[in-house]
């Protein structure tokens, strides 16, 4: 379970996040939602320790991440699995060696044990036959289901993503936002994600914090949204004609 | 004060780079893989440098001793001393700095814009001890490749001297014997394992700390090579007044 608690982040004069409150569950898959400069990449990063904190606390299992030594918070990052926005696959790396990679440095199994490991993942998300091909070499779809491959790899407790369906097209998108939560669910992780795609909104969104101008201006569940009055989340989630349709579908039924 | 506040930050970074180590079974790895790079992917262009340097100094001291009291070993004698003391280990350096000092800048900035450096950091790597570390270690090879420069532009300058009908074979190899102060090889060993870290260590630095997109890393490469570039030039006059003065 991840505890965030009132924090604080500010680039020179410009306030990012200016007290945020939350928490993200032991086995669910939760989304951060808001508009383009709503601070959502900056709480990520946060939350993955990228940044320091003006203020505020994140709690990891109980332990205070601003508390913990440098060696310990080395430590805690090897528990985290992060899926970037572009991926972030080592370009001079192929398919195998990139998710063979956290190991590599952080394991002591034998060459034989990876092997295994890698491969066992790799059928995880569905890739088979790539192992030797370059990031470059293999689409953009593929390319994300590395990424959870190597985010994976370790067994972490923690699994985070930065827009993982950017330039994907819808279809791909719901097979990548299927197989987070399957495997959030299956490895019992706790799981954020940032995402301005609306569908994974509907999917997968067992909870949705929704920030606006670097505060939390909504949180609740895919249901709740459906639900809810806050004028800032239905101008949000509802902004499309087709959005606006299903939940005045939804609204009727229910009448 | 921007200009001290980046020597403060390369400074810092250089202590990072030597905290907490990468893992010596994958460091061995990036280390060859550095010295694959940047010392035996640089030979040909030092190579070709160096042979001709050494041709052009021979033929431009040939052309300035008119004088019938000069010896025609001060041929070989200046192209030596030019070429050991300067040419092989500053110029080349300024070259490797072009050369392999681009490739460094552009390919750390090309990770950092691609968040491959931030995949590291979040992993809990050391990603300065990963990626600048091994580079350190490969260019320590770097006084190979002057030995080298150095060979080749004697060589370079024999072969100007004597086809070029400037000097004599015997006068050349005599004018390269004569005077010779050991010391002079072992101050250009010393200039280049300082260029060495230079070059390593300055391209990185603005690959590493670079913000922004493609046409950034562009600029990074540019502003790096300038940077090593006066870093060397200055480093170099330090060195000769201390070593030499």
């Amino acid at each position: 379970m991840i505890e965030v608690e009132n924090i604080h982040k500010s680039f020179g004069d410009n306030k990012v996040l200016k007290g945020i409150s939350t928490s993200f569950e032991k086995g669910k898959t939760s989304l951060i939602i808001g508009q383009s400069g709503s601070g959502k990449t900056v709480f990520l990063k946060c939350l993955l320790g990228l940044f320091n904190l003006d203020a505020g606390n994140i709690l990891y299992d109980q332990d205070n991440y601003a508390n913990l030594t440098l060696k310990k918070k080395r430590k805690l990052r090897e528990k985290m699995g992060m899926v970037f926005q572009g991926s972030a696959l080592f370009d001079s790396m192929d398919v195998a060696d990139n998710v063979r990679f956290p190991l590599d440095m952080f394991t002591k199994q034998t060459d034989e044990e990876k092997r295994e490991r890698v491969h066992s993942v790799l059928k995880r998300v569905n890739i088979v036959n790539a192992e030797s091909k370059f990031p470059s070499e293999i689409s953009g779809g593929m390319q994300k289901r590395v990424a959870i491959a190597r985010a994976i790899v370790m067994n972490p407790k923690y699994l985070f993503c930065d827009e993982p369906n950017s330039g994907l097209d819808p279809k791909t998108a719901i097979l990548i936002d299927n197989l987070i939560q399957e495997i959030t669910d299956e490895y019992q992780m706790t799981t954020v994600i940032n995402t301005h795609d609306m569908n994974s909104v509907m999917e997968i969104g067992e909870k949705i914090v929704f920030l606006k101008e670097g505060l939390k201006a909504w949180e609740g569940t895919k249901e709740d949204v459906f639900k809810t009055d806050n004028e800032a989340v239905t101008d949000f989630v509802y902004s499309s004609e087709l959005f606006k349709k299903v939940r005045k579908m939804y609204v009727e039924g229910k009448n | 004060m921007k200009q001290l506040a980046a020597i403060g930050q390369y400074f810092l970074m250089i202590r990072e780079v030597f905290k907490k180590p990468t893992r010596w079974k994958v460091m061995r790895g990036l280390i060859l893989k550095e010295i694959d790079e940047l010392i035996y992917g640089s030979m040909g262009i030092v190579i070709f440098v160096s042979f001709f340097i050494g041709g052009v100094v021979t033929i431009q001291t040939a052309l300035n001793l008119n004088s019938p009291l000069i010896p025609k070993n001060l041929i070989g004698f200046a192209a030596r001393q030019s070429v050991i003391l300067e040419f092989a280990p500053t110029f080349t350096s300024i070259i490797m700095a072009g050369k392999v000092g681009s490739f460094i800048t552009s390919s750390i900035g090309s990770m950092r814009v691609t968040e491959q450096i931030d995949a590291l950091e979040v992993m809990g790597i050391n990603s300065l001890n990963y990626l600048v570390f091994p580079k350190i270690i490969a260019l320590l090879m770097y006084p190979f490749v002057i030995a080298i420069a150095m060979y080749l532009g004697i060589f370079g300058g024999f072969l100007a001297g004597v086809f070029g009908g400037f000097s004599t074979a015997a006068d050349f190899i005599e004018g390269v014997r004569i005077d010779f102060v050991p010391f002079h090889v072992a101050y250009a060993f010393i200039k280049t394992m300082f260029f060495a870290f230079i070059i390593a260590t300055v391209p990185s630095f603005h690959g590493y700390y670079m913000k922004g997109g493609a046409l950034e890393v562009g600029k990074a490469s540019t502003t790096s090579f300038v940077w090593t570039a006066v870093v060397i030039i200055t480093t170099n006059y330090i060195l000769t007044q201390l070593l030499l003065g």
